[in-house]
């Protein structure tokens, strides 16, 4: 019975026959999908298809001319700009962490920009790879993964110390503890939930507006005048500021993963 | 029908929390605005702590979304 108004409310948001979830669909290629089945999906395409254009994006630049192309200095502005990051947060031992880093950085960076792409032919769209957070935990995982084998590794069990700030009075030690160990598990989560829930809602507001404007066509040239035209303008401000959150979300990712490795190489 | 009006009512009551996110992130590129505009040299250096503040109080406000989502939708 509950299936049934589940399907009634999904009917309620599609909004002109558009359903802004449909995006987010995960539809095997190659294979079946299927539990202990292994398929070639739109997403492995995605990613496939962003791996290979970070790969020409860094061939271009990374053909050491003496006098720097565009190319080459479009390369070595974002190599830079990960590099000063993480030595500035970590310090000088942070530089071997900026391939890491980097990587993470930049594959965020063009799976959300890819994402974004405004082509779309009958059944075959864009997808956001990042908009899965099983791919940002993924990622997330990654980062604590270094966080934990790092802080252990170099300080065995005074990582501990990493729980309870300088100066504590002692009656609070116990209750601090638990407070630092509390909000240092929720990293990883938050650090997931913060990328994928950022491109979803992005792209469920983008598709919104889009229904907006066709079903205000749809509905005759008055109300199409009335609701398309503002609709689509705001689409296009919305899609810009996308942009914007594209770039901040990888930099915010890097940024967070770096302050973590961070505690872990200097235990504050 | 009472479920699904209170499903429906309850994702437009977790929009309430976007818009107290959105107060949050507002106030924090408006002190930094206020701030680099008083200083303009020392505002370069404090970049990284106005995105993590930023990505540290957007996160509430996706959260939010989040459990609007999960009403309409899961």
């Amino acid at each position: 019975m509950l299936k049934k108004k589940r399907d009634f409310t999904v009917a309620e948001a599609e909004g002109g026959g558009i359903d802004p979830m449909s995006q987010f669909k995960i539809e095997p290629i190659a294979g079946v999908l299927e539990q202990g089945q292994v398929a070639f999906t739109n997403s492995s395409l995605w990613m496939l298809l962003t791996l290979a254009v970070i790969w020409v994006f860094m061939w271009g630049g990374m053909k050491r001319e003496l006098v720097p192309g565009r190319w080459q200095l479009a390369v070595e502005s974002v190599t830079g700009f990960i590099d000063n990051m993480v030595v500035s947060n970590i310090g000088p031992a942070g530089k071997k962490y900026v391939p890491y880093i980097f990587t993470i950085f930049i594959f965020i960076l063009f799976a959300n920009l890819m994402g974004l792409l405004p082509i779309g032919f009958t059944g075959v769209h864009p997808f956001t790879v990042t908009s899965h957070i099983l791919v940002t935990g993924v990622m997330a995982v990654m980062s604590f993964a270094i966080v934990l084998a790092v802080g252990f590794w170099k300080h065995k069990l005074k990582f501990f110390t990493l729980f309870v700030p300088h100066g504590t009075p002692l009656p609070m030690v116990p209750l601090l503890f638990v407070i630092e160990l509390v909000s240092f598990m929720v990293r990883p989560f938050s650090l997931a939930l913060r990328l994928f829930i950022a491109m979803t809602a992005g792209h469920v507001l983008l598709k919104v507006f889009a229904s907006f404007v066709i079903s205000g066509i749809n509905a005759g040239p008055e109300i199409g005048l009335l609701v398309s035209i503002p609709s689509f303008l705001l689409m296009l401000f919305v899609s810009a500021l996308e942009l914007l959150i594209c770039a901040i979300q990888a930099y915010v990712f890097a940024l967070l993963s770096a302050l973590y490795i961070n505690d872990a190489e200097n235990l504050h | 029908m009472e479920v699904e009006a209170a499903r429906l009512i309850g994702a437009g009551l977790a929009a309430i929390g976007a818009g107290a996110a959105a107060a949050g992130v507002g106030y924090i590129w408006g002190s930094f605005l206020q701030g680099a505009l008083r200083n303009p040299e020392a505002a370069d250096g404090e970049q990284a702590r106005l995105y993590i503040g930023f990505a540290v109080t957007e996160l509430l406000g996706l959260i939010a979304a989040v459990i609007g989502f999960i009403l309409l939708f899961g």
